[in-house]
């Protein structure tokens, strides 16, 4: 296997060096035609030698048929094994050469194979993909290249590297290929001062990658026993220095710096001085690392806040401020989510192209789907039962049991599939594993967008004046002129309609299934509960300090444990506080 | 007006508990072979379970269609026992007792199994059981047609390590907190020991129930990956977790060739319900996935669309689990001529059947199946590539070789052993 | 026995008459006659009389001290809980790894000795004990602390429902050692006795119905003279009970841990019944239930109460068998139909409908 990955990279370092003189010469494409065979062989080791002799090959078309492999968009034709690169539609598909790119015709998909990738091949793509656009005009498609050769840190590319490094301009593009050059470096094949210089400079950075490989050097444990006999009592040395280095740092949780003693202690043949310096290099990245955790944990919290936040708004409104204990509010988020996925449904087949808009249209869909339901169960069951708030108790989950089988009857038993548009997609990469996804961020920001909005809306119109004015003293508003009961409907298919947009929101991160709003439904009432029933405010201040105790306590006591102190500390703060955080003062206190 | 509304209200009352008291005695079919589906149409396990009964509705009609059993009809009898575990054994029990079937074919989690054990052991039942479960178990009255550990987690793991699977040397063990997870992992550590994998390299966590915030725990992971050595993950996530745990992994950035997920209860129809773009590359162990390409495969999933009526719905290995289950049955009543319980029974053993992967499955005397184990990585479409197969048959193991305690049990079922959990032979 | 009044010794009567008619017509009978009650009738009316119990304790506190308890399946299931821990000590040997003294779980989890709460538990003379103790420790101490800082209303009631969904959490949790989800099942038998004989399950079944009568017993001697009325005062009017002189929290503690021994009792007796103990009866969707059972029947009546209990969970049994796809409509209806049309329950509704017709006949003549 080390032999023929040797010459592979021989070949290719061979090819690079005479790419640019003569493109495609004789041997090269007779090395394409054996490469087309090998990649329809069956095994993945043939596949595997194909796609090895088609990077050598140097053929101009050799980059787009590795893109296209690993994108599953490479097939080829039964009955003759001829290699195409398809365009789906349905059943038939799209043929087109993969040497000139032009369209071939068309065939039906049982008429083609496609060439299998697995996770080992589409390593070697990648890196053999990286090899090949090193020297791109596309800046950033030389950063993606530089990014993907610190991933695999292959010295068979070391001078391809280099030379391109050479000739680069971009300072980041220069950045990026220098630090892939000291991934390549700190490798068990260089000289030990070759790898100490790596290691300070991999030291520099942040990403998880440099870390790893540091790592890596730390941990190695192959060596003769003598070595290893030295090595080990130097260790002990050093260990007892970091033991007083971990006693300076009061405050540091000592987890990090423990995970690299663990490694230190496993570690041998690597020379001293590259380890110290390996050592060094990783202490002083964890530290800054452990501020971006910290972060981390705040984000998450907030993120997780903002859901809590989303599910119990709706709820804040019907059982905070009309006091129906409505057990349907989660169905009501289901609603929501379910408008959403027949939007995208929508999208999917009439206007597949403006998919990224679904969500946005999604959002009032949900509302007014979830609001007219809300109206129709206000006017049909809920006007019956106000001054008995326990027993909307029991109609409401009636309502919840029959909603929850409807949806099963209509759309299945099963997972609905919503997608995530392309700008809710992908994360923000903090250095050391803290990713901060867009969804989220999206998420927060909807929340937030949605609290201000049921606020403006009580505050600032007509009918949030006189839903006020209904709940604090109904009599007198009906004497004012309101008409109480139509206040009551429009409250709660405000309140239900707000249920429905959190269903958008949740519908990106959870499954949309019949069962979604019974996992909210709980969460949701601690919420309002905390928060103080009847104020807004109280669940935005309840939402986000339940999501961020409970984002902090996971890390040391496992999700399951985490969540139960957070209920056993809710319990205790009711004690403390009876009415919760933000208490109503007066009348409106006798719930 | 007022007594009027009252006098509404009265009648309704009366009409209402009257309907709900009345109890319909539905007339005996005569001449008819019973068989009762177990599976929960409501509550929080009807998303995995309603599609079993389906499948089983399917397999009886099919049998009719071609003359019944014994020159019988076969009638389906679905009941609902709701995902709720007590209520399981009350159906099993009604089944047997009321309904008198001559067999039931059900439940999904370990926990409605266990719960009916003890119903069908006292009233001698039979249950074909079939999804992929934690072993340690053998019933006399149960046929385990899904999955032992043996023939799913560790070529799983063997995968994981191999060349082609990326040569990991350090997994992340995550599971929902319920025996399955517990189980496996306990085996799958103890069989990365004989690996020389030690424990600082094995991470283990386990989550609630429909678990949706995966935050945390996915980064954990990515900072356990970042240490040095090839990581992979072990996933024993049940159910309704795998999609915002997926979700959030694809949003993270977290891509297969460089840490990918072998999912031990993820299948086609859990991946219905995903963009499943960003997550291709990750794997998947079964003994059968809708991606097979056989003859009888083909014909089984026709039949499934048309008798379904849509042609999205997909099919995955506890399908193909009561497919397996439901021929060796129905051959094993042929061969007794009749459909009593021992009778049955005794004629199960060495049964075999032409399973949808086109291998011959084989009952085995410790009731649990022999099936070839297939690692699939998931495609773009919701489908799986099958990447790596074993080369036979693996025969299902009750009792795992990797946990002390249960290496030395064996389960036979023939004489002389006669056994489920003994450590030597009964006669 | 003036406090026990006609409706009250009818209700005992019927209940005698059904529990021995059953356990008699079973017993006694061939299975080919067709008065023959079949052996899963009788487990079946067993867990019914259970779940009366539990119902009856709800009605206890909700309807006669007015607090809402969303969490009175937590006191239900450890009160089954105790009895699991006895049940599964009593297999001794007998599980599947034959460990002496470590239930099957712990063998496989490796524990290498009992926790030091499992002690004790082999002796039914501290298990029964044990029942109603842990219950009505956990109610005492619930109680103790909301009632005294005046947590009321909705408050208490979604703290009740926190409590209940804590406690599920750990006990999903293998680490806690109870088994985790799959919880305590694979008994063997009670008191010696095959828990799958018939004898067995007749006298769990003639046990449950003793319950019954005695928790109907003990709550009308609860609600009827001073006590009841204070109860009812604090109900009706709290803060005016207290500036009368009365510690309604006194009052509130003491039947909240009454009812919650009471639901520990029926768990107890429900565990044998059913065969399994697990997490998922900490569920808040089953506490709301047992409300739902208490207002179908008539919230403070008693007798609803436990009539209740048994409508709706035999609707359940009849419908999950008769109409599996169709059930949570008919279920779901009846929930909304009853508050709507029978907004007092069945037997609130009776009383009522009796009340009018005898003031009808005395304007008439």
């Amino acid at each position: 296997m080390a032999v023929r990955n040797a010459i592979f990279r021989l070949i290719l370092v061979l090819f690079a060096a005479g790419a640019c003189l003569a493109p495609g010469g004789g041997s090269a494409s007779e090395g394409f035609e054996a490469a087309l065979v090998l990649l329809t062989g069956k095994s993945a080791k043939k596949r595997m030698a194909g796609v090895e002799a088609l990077a050598a090959s140097g053929h101009p078309a050799a980059a787009s048929m590795l893109s296209a492999m690993v994108d599953g968009k490479l097939y080829y034709r039964k009955e003759d094994g001829r290699l195409f690169v398809v365009a789906k539609r349905g059943r038939e598909f799209d043929l087109f050469d993969p040497m000139s790119g032009e369209q071939a015709g068309s065939a039906r998909s049982k008429a083609l194979k496609k060439v299998k990738v697995n996770n080992r091949l589409r390593r070697a793509i990648r890196t053999a993909l990286a090899g090949l656009n090193l020297t791109h005009p596309d800046r950033a498609k030389r950063l993606d290249a530089a990014a993907g050769l610190l991933k695999s840190a292959d010295p068979g590319l070391r001078p391809l590297l280099a030379a391109a490094f050479d000739r680069e301009a971009d300072a980041d593009v220069r950045a990026a290929m220098e630090l892939a050059l000291a991934a390549v470096d700190i490798g068990r094949d260089s000289p030990p001062s070759v790898r100490v210089a790596a290691a300070g400079r991999l030291g520099a950075s942040e990403a998880p990658e440099a870390r790893a490989l540091l790592g890596r050097v730390v941990g190695d444990a192959q060596a003769d026993p003598a070595v290893r006999e030295a090595a080990r009592a130097a260790l002990e040395e050093i260990e007892n220095r970091l033991e007083l280095y971990r006693q300076f740092g009061a405050g540091f949780p000592g987890i990090s710096l423990g995970s690299v003693l663990l490694l230190a202690a496993g570690g041998a043949n690597a020379a001293p001085a590259v380890r110290e310096a390996a050592r060094a290099a990783l202490e002083e990245i964890e530290n800054r690392l452990e501020l971006y955790r910290q972060f981390g944990a705040v984000f998450q919290g907030i993120s997780l806040g903002s859901v809590l936040l989303l599910a119990a708004v709706g709820l804040a409104i019907t059982f905070g401020v009309m006091g129906v204990i409505n057990m349907a509010h989660g169905e009501m988020v289901m609603v929501g989510a379910y408008a959403t996925f027949v939007v995208q449904e929508l999208f999917r087949t009439f206007a597949p192209e403006l998919f990224g808009l679904s969500l946005a249209v999604a959002v009032p869909v949900a509302f007014l789907a979830a609001a007219g339901l809300g109206a129709g169960l206000e006017r049909s069951v809920i006007r019956w039962l106000y001054g008995r708030p326990l027993e909307t108790l029991l109609a409401t989950w009636g309502v919840s049991l029959v909603l929850r089988q409807a949806v099963r009857s209509i759309f299945g038993p099963t997972n609905r599939e919503v997608g995530n548009p392309e700008w809710m997609s992908g994360a923000v990469e903090l250095a050391g594993g803290v990713a901060i996804t867009y969804n989220r961020i999206w998420i927060i920001l909807f929340s937030l967008a949605v609290l201000a909005a049921v606020m403006a809306v009580i505050r600032y119109t007509t009918f949030g004046l006189e839903m006020r004015a209904v709940t604090q003293n109904r009599p007198m508003a009906n004497a004012m002129g309101i008409r109480s009961r139509n206040v009551d409907c429009m409250t709660f298919a405000l309140g239900s309609g707000v249920a429905g947009m959190a269903g958008v929101a949740l519908s990106q991160i959870d499954n949309v299934s019949p069962n979604l709003g019974q996992a909210y439904i709980v969460d949701s009432f601690m919420v309002i509960v905390f928060g103080g029933v009847g104020n807004l405010w109280g669940v935005l201040v309840g939402a986000m300090s339940l999501g961020i105790v409970n984002k902090f306590i996971e890390p040391f006591s496992g999700a399951v444990l985490g969540k139960i102190v957070v209920l056993v500390a809710l319990i205790l703060f009711i004690q403390r506080r009876p009415q919760g955080l933000f208490a109503m003062r007066g009348r409106a206190a006798e719930l | 007006m007022k007594t009027m509304t009252n006098r509404i209200r009265g009648l309704a009352a009366a009409g209402l508990f009257a309907g709900a008291a009345m109890v319909s005695a539905a007339p005996a079919m005569a001449e008819t072979i019973k068989v009762g589906i177990l599976h929960s149409l409501s509550g929080t396990m009807a998303i995995s379970e309603t599609t079993l009964k389906d499948a089983m509705l399917m397999l009886i009609d099919d049998v009719n269609k071609a003359g019944g059993l014994l020159g019988k009809q076969v009638e389906p009898v679905v009941v609902d026992p709701a995902s709720d575990w007590p209520l399981f054994a009350e159906k099993a029990r009604e089944l047997i007792e009321k309904e008198k079937v001559a067999v039931i074919f059900g439940c999904w989690t370990s926990v409605s199994r266990k719960s009916v054990l003890p119903v069908f052991e006292e009233l001698n039942g039979l249950l074909f059981y079939p999804v992929q479960y934690e072993g340690e178990e053998s019933s006399r009255n149960v046929f385990y047609t899904g999955a032992a550990p043996n023939q799913q987690a560790i070529p799983a793991v063997e995968y994981l390590m191999s060349e082609d699977g990326g040569a990991a040397e350090r997994f992340a063990l995550l599971g929902t907190d319920y025996v399955y997870p517990r189980t496996t992992n306990k085996i799958l550590r103890a069989f990365l020991h004989s690996r020389g994998i030690s424990d600082e390299d094995i991470l283990e966590e386990y989550t609630p129930f429909g678990h949706s915030d995966w935050q945390t725990i996915v980064s954990k992971v990515r900072s356990f990956a970042s240490e040095g050595k090839k990581t992979a993950i072990v996933s024993t996530i049940n159910g309704d977790a795998n999609v915002p745990f997926y979700k959030e992994l694809a949003n993270q950035g977290v891509m297969a060739e460089d840490l990918p997920v072998v999912a031990f209860s993820v299948g086609e129809e859990e991946l219905a319900g995903i963009d499943t773009g960003p997550l291709v590359g990750h794997l998947a162990a079964w003994n059968y996935f809708m991606s097979v390409e056989t003859p009888e495969n083909e014909a089984f999933i026709e039949k499934w669309h048309a008798f379904i009526g849509d042609e999205d719905r997909v099919t995955n290995d506890p399908m193909e689990a009561h497919y397996i289950g439901f021929k060796m049955w129905a051959q094993a009543v042929k061969q007794a001529g009749t459909t009593d319980v021992d009778a049955v029974r005794q004629a199960m053993y060495g049964q075999t059947a032409k399973s949808l992967t086109g291998t011959t499955a084989v009952m085995n005397v410790n009731h649990h199946l022999s099936k070839p184990v297939l690692i699939g990585e998931v495609q773009d479409d919701g489908q799986f590539e099958i990447v790596w197969q074993t080369d036979g048959p693996v025969v299902g193991d009750a009792w795992s070789d990797y946990i002390p305690e249960s290496a030395r049990l064996t389960a036979d079922w023939t004489y002389p052993w006669v056994c489920g959990n003994c450590e030597k032979p009964m006669f | 026995m003036g406090w026990l009044d006609l409706k009250g010794r009818i209700f005992l009567v019927a209940l005698a008459v059904l529990a021995g008619g059953a356990v008699a017509l079973n017993l006694s009978l061939p299975e080919s006659s067709a008065l023959h009650v079949p052996n899963y009738m009788v487990g079946l009316i067993g867990k019914y009389l259970c779940f009366a119990l539990l119902a009856l304790s709800v009605d206890l506190v909700w309807g006669f001290a007015g607090i809402l308890s969303l969490g009175h399946g937590a006191f239900f299931a450890l009160g089954g809980y105790a009895m699991g821990m006895h049940l599964m000590r009593q297999i001794g040997e007998r599980g599947v790894y034959g460990h002496p003294v470590l239930p099957d779980f712990m063998v496989f989890l490796d524990w290498k000795e009992l926790p030091w709460y499992w002690h004790g538990f082999d002796s039914a003379w501290f298990a029964l004990p044990m029942c109603l103790a842990v219950p009505g420790a956990l109610a005492f101490l619930f109680g103790w602390l909301t009632f005294r800082s005046r947590v009321t209303g909705v408050y208490l009631s979604i703290i009740s429902q926190a409590m209940t969904f804590a406690l599920m959490l750990a006990f999903f949790r293998n680490d806690m050692g109870f088994g985790g989800n799959n919880g305590l099942t694979d008994f063997k038998d009670l008191f010696g006795h095959d828990l799958k004989g018939a004898g067995m399950r007749a006298g769990l079944l003639l046990a449950s119905a003793a319950a019954l009568a005695g928790g109907y017993l003990l709550c009308r001697w609860m609600t009827v003279g001073k006590f009841g009325r204070v109860l009812v005062a604090v109900r009706d009017a709290e803060q005016r009970t207290r500036f009368l002189g009365y510690r309604p929290e006194h009052y509130k503690i003491l039947v909240f841990t009454v009812s919650a021994m009471m639901a520990g009792a029926a768990g107890a007796l429900y565990v044998p019944q059913v065969g399994i103990i697990n997490p998922s009866e900490f569920s808040p969707a089953n506490s709301i239930e047992i409300v739902i059972w208490v207002a179908v029947g008539g919230r403070g009546t008693l007798i609803g109460a436990a009539l209740g209990a048994v409508l709706v969970n035999y609707a359940k049994t009849f419908l999950t068998g008769a109409a599996p796809e169709m059930w949570l409509f008919v279920l779901g209806g009846l929930f909304i139909a009853v508050t709507l049309f029978v907004p007092k329950g069945v037997l609130g509704e009776i009383a009522s409908l009796r009340v009018r017709w005898q003031a009808r006949r005395g304007s008439d003549g």
